[in-house]
Parts: structure tokens; C-alpha cells; sequence
């Protein structure tokens, strides 16, 4: 960018409306929004993190006084000890927390927001208002899942699925506007979605810059959209769901009751929602750990049309692989059989991913940074999350291990895997979103400490779900067959706090680049994507003139120039001749 | 990995057993040859003076190749999925004997069939949290639920049904040793959900006759 347009571009910013309140709270700029996306998830995995401590506090030391938590009022605790009702209320709003207000509002709000109409070279949004509601829409939606923690009874403790006819009616759980409120935040959030994928979807068709053509969008991006179209069909159908659900509890109509309706009704739809609900999770991950492994590789990624059309094939797909959560639920078994080899297809894309990552790897001129080691570990992790869950799809095999802890292990190294994509993007964007550096050396301890205490927590839930053990038990020790697993459980706990003490260098980490980081400079890690031609934070409007796109996202150690990177927007040859 | 597997104890457990083995084994493989090249290209391929990265889009044949290769195995094993399943889940041998399970918070109710054979007559015993049954025969299990949705799961028989309220689903299983196999609810039925635990009590012939005889005194 030339110097009179980084002047121009203060001038901009210079007439913006410099109010704090319009600034950062009621904020319209794209950038804001993801911001606040990114702060609330964060704080909600702080949330969502301590109610996981906690489970495993009772699964490795059942029954015993949790330490410091004596002060918490029955029936909450009794003197620290955490009852059955509480545990089932532990792991039920940790899986609520963590997928609808932690990975959702970073990976899709946050970057989604952030990253769309810069990368595509829009100056933001198409309904800048509508964005901001969608933000605080969310917002409010926290907030009433936070006051269910705080109302007679606890929060809901019917599990995330929320299987009815145990949620259907509050006399089977003891939990009355615990599980109301469970219902309506999620309802209230299904309108914060929906706003937000409307926007993104908009936004992608009608506002990339000159020469952005789809085929040369980053794959970043390319998940984005296909997330926003997955959001747009597959949510309505939970907030339907969730409305007759509400209507289950408050008028008794009876819709996922055996008198008049029909339990199995409501896991139809809810999984009809919630296997598309993973990909929403996970496609983002996929499309920024595309960039990430790229830049870092200094390679152009290996098969970037394979690498879209698997993306597209996995949300088709997504649509029709529901039943593989209902094979022993006394759905018809027939059906069963087809949902099988829907199911075993669509492992078919995630390997094709797999391999043109390692594909991107091999030839490269690899730098370890901290965003490519996080990248690294989230398809690391992918690969064991994506090879589990063949055991899930083949039908006999899943009558044993369904609903043990080996379907805990798999989908979180799937889900809570993630959040090493989540932090590859944090580390990678954070110049750009923040206009300084964060530290790599307290970066790689964190990559380090994050890596080996995740895989010793989840790897042995394998051999528990193995050895028979259930999910959602509140105490293993009652029966007879699991007392084997007595010491394993202990060690998981210990690895699942040092997973969160090793947290602690990243909290610091970012806290203090925030305020006191090294200045980043426009393009600090030589990448070719449009971001990285604003400034770094990018004023209000980002672009000073709209940028003209020449090429592909990923021409790295291109032979046409002599550097090892091309951006999107420099001209070459008869274009740079014109002057174009 | 396999010695936490729990003994396998049922006529079908084997086949299960069998492809739980034959899916690790391919997918321990496929971990370890990517995690091998993975590790293997972070080495040779780190950052070094003077030299750049290869420039390529990629590599049709390569791709086809590794799209063609899963697809075949995930298929195979679909294939060789469907005939355990359908033996398992649709095709249930006629029933030697017939036993009906009725979950409710936080038991099981268990319906024995009396002198006459046969259940819903009055001398239907009853047991809370223990099904009796004989080895050796093929025993159906008309599963039920009265409140929430529960899940028979007999870790022993590679077992495993959810119990709908509403619903009387059937569930079969021939078991080849006697003994006692634990019977815990496996899907999140309530706060008493943790220790809601029957028991599976797998008769000799002659034990058996014992035991339906004492009940009938009792009855």
C-alpha cells in the first residue's frame, strides 16, 4: 500500500464517530463485532473449562469434597461434595457452553466476522446493523443461559441432546426453569445465527472485490460460506424443535411424549440439526488450519479444488448421516444399514482433506510459528477424531461402544479439537486484529503444554470406552466391572489440569501483547490474502481504495518473483504494464 | 487396546469383536502412515537458507489415488458390517425363552414368564434388577420403558438397546457360559441414573429348573 493511501486511511479513520460506546460496545464495524464475538467466547470457555474441572474432580475422586468449594449451598453441593443432580447439570451445560458459546461465536462469529469481508475485499458487511443485532442477540442469549446457573432447581441436567421424554417434562428431571431457560437461550441464539449466516451469505455473493472470483477465495473463506448456508438450513430446524419442546414443558402438549407424540421424534430432529451442527463447528477449522499450513509451508495449498469440493461434499453429506447417533435408539434397523454407508462416505472427504494437508507439507519450506504448530495439532488431532469414528460407523461395533467414553474421546478430539484451530487463527490474526505481535517463545509453550495434556487426557477415554465404561455416570465406582479403571480416571483428571493450568501462559501471553506486544507491521507474515495489504488494526472501512485481485490465495515460492510470496493484489506482466 | 474389552460371553459377540479388531487394525495403520509422513515432512521439509519451496498445485493421480483407496475400504467394511448387523438387529432367531424388561427411574422391572410359559398371565414373576435366563438358548427380551428412555447394556453380550417409552422393542441374545453380568443403564435417564444397575443371571440347565421352581413355591 502505497503511503498516500495509508494517509488517506487515516483521514478516514480520523472522521469516524470516535465515541466509546459506538466504538466498542454498540459497534457496526465488521471488525468490532468479530472482536466481541472472540471476547465473549473466551470468557465462556473460562466457563465452560472450570464446569469440566469439575466433572472430572468427581469421576477421579468420587464423592469427595471438592477443595475450596465448601461455601457453595445445598443442593448445590453438600460441603463441597458434588451431588448426582449437580454432576448431571456439570456436563450438560459444559457441552452447551462449549459448542453453542464457545466454538460457535470464535470460529463462525468471530472469525466469520473478521475475516469475510476483509479477506474478500469488501470495506464490511452487507447489513452492518444487522450484524451488530446479531452480536447482541448472542449476547442476551448468554446471558440467560448464565442465569439458569442461578435459578431455583440449577441449571438444565438433561444432557446437551437433551433427550426427551427425560427433558419433556420437569418432573423426571427435578428441573423446572433450569432446562426453560436452557430452551429459550438456545432458541434466542438460533436468531443471532441466522442473522449472522444471512449476512455472511450476502456478503460473500455480492461484495468480493474485482478479479475475487470463487475459485479464488481462500479456503478460509470457503468454509465460512459454507458454514453460513449450513447454519441457515440446519438451525431453524433445532429452534422448531426447541418451540415444541417449550411447549412440551409449559403447556403439556405432548409432542416428544409417548401420550400423543413420539420420543424418538425429537432425536430425529435434533440430530437432523446437530450432525450438521458439527461440520458448522469444524469446517472453519478446516479452512483456516488450509491457510495457516500454507503460508507457514510457504507452498500453494496441494489441491485447493479437492480441498473446496470435500468441503461441500461433507455439508451435503452432513445432511444425511443423522441416524448414525440413533443405531440403538429403536429406530427402524434398516435404516440403520443406510445411515452406515451414508456415514462411511463421508469419512471418504475428511481423508481427502487429511492427505492434501500432508500433501502441503511435503515440499515446503516449513517455518515454525505458532500458528502453524497449533495447525499441526488440530490435524493431528483430526486424524485420531476422524479414524475413532469409523469404529461408530459401522453398526455392530456401535452397539458396544455407543454411549462410553469412547464416543467422549472422539468427539473431542473432533470438537475439542478445534480449539487448536482456534488458537492457529488467534495467534496467526492477532497482528491484524490487534496491531501487535504476540510472543512466540510463551506461544510455544503453550502449543507444547496444550498438545501433550490434551492427548494424555482424551487418548485413555478410548480404553475406558473399551472396557465398557459409560458416559454421564456420575460415579464409576458402582460397578463392578469399571473398578479397573479406577487409577486411569485419576490420571485423566491430573491430565485434564494440567491441560488447563497450561492455559495460564497463553491468558498472559495475549493479555500482554494486547497492551504491550511489538508493533506488527502490515504483513508480518509475508502471506498473500487481502488482510495483509490494510494496515494492522484496519481502520473502519478497511481498504482505502478497493483492491483489484489478480490471482489465487496461495502463490507462495512462485517462480514468476523472486520472493517466496505473491499477494492476491500485485500486478504482473500486461496488467503491472497497464498500470491496472 | 484389546484386553480392556470385557470377556464376550454371547453367541454374536465375536462378530462384533471381530470387526472392532479388523477397523483398529486398518485405522491404527492409517495413523501411524500419516503420522510418520507428517512428522517425517516437518523434518526434512523445515525452513533452510537457499533452498525454496516446490511450487505445485497439486497431483491429480496422487488425489484420485488417495480418494479411491478409503473409499474402497470404508465400503468393505459397510458391507462386511451390514450381514452382523442384520443378523443382530432384523433377523432374530425364534425364541427359546422370553423374559420382558421394563425400565423405569431407577430399575429395571424384570417380567419372568411362570409355570405356563408364557407372560401376562398371573403367574408372571417378578424380579426387581435381575433377569434370569439359560445358557445356551436363544432369549428374546421385549424391552420397554415407563418413564424416560433407558438403555439395556449387557457390556458381557456386546448388548446394547435404548428402552422407549411407548415402545416394546426386541432384543435377543444366546449366551454360552453361565455367570453374573453386570446390566447398567447406559443412556442418562435422571439424577439416579449412575448406579441404576441390574443384573443378567446366566443359569445351567439345571439351575435354572431350581430357579423357576423356588419361584413358583413363592408364587
Amino acid at each position: 500500500m502505497s503511503e498516500a493511501a495509508a494517509s488517506a486511511h487515516a483521514d478516514h479513520g480520523a472522521h469516524e464517530p470516535a465515541g466509546f460506546w459506538s466504538h466498542y460496545v454498540f459497534s457496526t464495524d465488521h471488525k468490532m463485532i468479530g472482536r466481541q464475538f472472540l471476547f465473549l467466547g473466551l470468557f465462556m470457555l473460562i466457563i465452560g473449562g472450570i464446569l469440566a474441572m469439575l466433572i472430572r474432580w468427581q469421576l477421579a475422586w468420587p464423592e469427595t469434597e471438592v477443595p475450596g468449594l465448601g461455601w457453595v449451598p445445598e443442593p448445590h453441593m453438600y460441603e463441597g461434595i458434588i451431588p448426582p443432580s449437580t454432576y448431571n447439570m456439570l456436563f450438560t451445560m459444559h457441552a452447551t457452553i462449549m459448542i453453542f458459546f464457545v466454538v460457535m461465536p470464535i470460529m463462525v462469529g468471530g472469525f466469520g466476522n473478521f475475516l469475510i469481508p476483509i479477506m474478500i475485499g469488501a470495506k464490511d458487511m452487507a447489513f452492518p446493523l444487522l450484524n451488530m443485532l446479531s452480536f447482541w442477540v448472542g449476547a442476551v442469549a448468554g446471558v440467560l443461559m448464565i442465569a439458569s446457573f442461578f435459578v431455583v432447581g440449577g441449571a438444565a441436567s438433561g444432557g446437551w441432546t437433551s433427550y426427551t421424554p427425560l427433558t419433556g417434562a420437569a418432573v423426571y428431571t427435578g428441573v423446572n426453569w433450569g432446562i426453560n431457560l436452557w430452551v429459550l437461550s438456545l432458541f434466542v441464539l438460533a436468531f443471532s445465527s441466522l442473522m449472522g449466516s444471512i449476512n455472511y451469505i450476502t456478503t460473500l455473493i455480492n461484495m468480493r472485490a474485482p478479479g475475487m472470483t470463487y475459485f479464488r477465495l481462500p479456503l478460509s473463506i470457503w468454509s465460512l460460506f459454507i458454514t453460513a448456508v449450513l447454519l441457515l438450513l440446519a438451525l431453524p430446524v433445532l429452534t422448531a424443535a426447541l418451540g415444541m419442546l417449550f411447549f412440551d414443558r409449559v403447556f403439556a402438549t405432548n409432542f416428544f411424549l409417548p401420550a400423543g407424540g413420539m420420543p424418538l421424534l425429537w432425536q430425529h430432529l435434533f440430530w437432523f440439526f446437530g450432525h450438521p451442527e458439527v461440520y458448522i463447528l469444524v469446517l472453519p477449522a478446516m479452512g483456516v488450519t488450509s491457510d495457516i499450513l500454507s503460508v507457514f509451508s510457504r507452498k500453494p495449498i496441494f489441491g485447493y479444488r479437492a480441498m473446496a469440493y470435500s468441503m461441500i461434499a461433507l455439508a451435503f453429506l452432513s445432511w444425511i448421516v443423522w441416524g448414525h447417533h440413533m443405531f440403538v435408539s429403536g429406530m427402524n434397523p434398516l435404516l440403520g444399514t443406510a445411515f452406515m454407508l451414508t456415514t462411511m462416505v463421508i469419512a471418504v472427504p475428511s481423508a481427502i482433506k487429511t492427505f492434501n494437508w500432508l500433501g502441503t507439507l511435503w515440499g515446503g519450506s516449513i517455518r515454525f510459528t505458532v500458528p502453524l504448530l497449533f495447525a499441526i495439532g488440530f490435524v493431528s488431532n483430526f486424524v485420531i477424531g476422524g479414524l475413532s469414528g469409523v469404529f461408530m460407523a459401522s453398526t455392530p461395533v456401535d452397539i458396544f461402544i455407543h454411549d462410553t467414553y469412547f464416543i467422549v474421546a472422539h468427539f473431542h478430539y473432533v470438537v475439542a479439537g478445534i480449539i487448536f484451530a482456534m488458537f492457529a487463527a488467534i495467534y496467526f490474526w492477532f497482528p491484524k486484529m490487534f496491531g501487535r505481535m504476540t510472543n512466540h517463545t510463551w506461544g510455544v509453550v503453550h502449543f507444547i503444554g496444550t498438545y501433550v495434556f490434551f492427548n494424555l487426557t482424551f487418548f485413555p477415554m478410548h480404553f475406558l470406552g473399551v472396557g465398557g465404561h459409560m458416559r454421564r455416570i456420575y460415579n464409576p465406582m458402582q460397578y463392578e466391572y469399571l473398578e479397573q479403571f479406577g487409577d486411569m480416571n485419576v490420571f485423566i483428571t491430573i491430565s485434564a489440569f494440567c491441560l488447563a493450568i497450561a492455559q495460564i501462559p497463553f491468558v498472559v501471553n495475549f493479555i500482554w501483547s494486547l497492551f504491550a506486544g511489538e508493533k506488527a507491521s502490515e504483513n508480518p507474515w509475508e502471506a498473500n490474502t487481502l488482510e495483509w495489504t490494510a494496515p494492522s488494526p484496519p481502520p473502519h472501512g478497511n481498504f482505502a481504495t478497493t483492491p483489484q485481485v489478480y490471482r489465487g490465495p496461495y502463490e507462495y515460492s512462485s517462480p514468476e518473483v523472486e520472493e517466496d510470496w505473491l499477494p492476491q493484489t500485485r500486478p504482473l506482466g500486461a496488467a503491472a504494464a497497464t498500470g491496472h | 487396546m484389546m484386553s480392556w474389552l470385557p470377556e464376550n460371553v454371547s453367541t454374536y459377540g465375536g462378530q462384533i469383536d471381530y470387526l472392532f479388531y479388523l477397523i483398529y487394525y486398518i485405522t491404527a495403520a492409517a495413523l501411524i502412515l500419516v503420522t510418520v509422513l507428517m512428522v517425517a515432512f516437518l523434518i526434512i521439509y523445515r525452513q533452510r537458507e537457499g533452498r525454496k519451496a516446490v511450487y505445485t498445485h497439486g497431483n491429480t493421480a496422487l488425489e484420485l489415488t488417495w480418494t479411491v483407496i478409503p473409499a474402497v475400504i470404508l465400503l468393505m467394511l459397510s458391507f462386511m458390517s451390514i450381514s452382523t448387523w442384520g443378523e443382530i438387529k432384523i433377523y432374530a432367531p425364534p425364541a427359546e425363552y422370553e423374559v420382558r424388561v421394563v425400565g423405569k427411574q431407577f430399575n429395571w422391572d424384570v417380567f419372568h414368564p411362570g409355570p405356563d410359559g408364557k407372560l401376562d398371565t398371573e403367574d408372571d414373576i417378578k424380579i426387581e434388577n435381575e433377569v434370569h435366563v439359560p445358557v445356551d438358548k436363544v432369549v428374546h427380551v421385549q424391552l420397554q420403558a415407563s418413564d424416560v428412555i433407558h438403555s439395556f447394556f449387557v457390556p458381557s453380550f456386546r448388548v446394547k438397546q435404548d428402552a422407549v417409552p411407548g415402545r416394546n422393542i426386541l432384543v435377543w441374545f444366546e449366551v454360552t457360559k453361565p455367570g453374573k453380568y453386570e446390566l447398567p443403564c447406559a443412556e442418562l435417564c435422571g439424577f439416579g441414573h449412575s448406579g441404576m444397575l441390574g443384573w443378567v443371571i446366566v443359569h445351567t440347565p439345571e439351575d435354572f429348573e431350581k430357579f423357576l421352581k423356588e419361584n413358583q413355591e413363592q408364587g
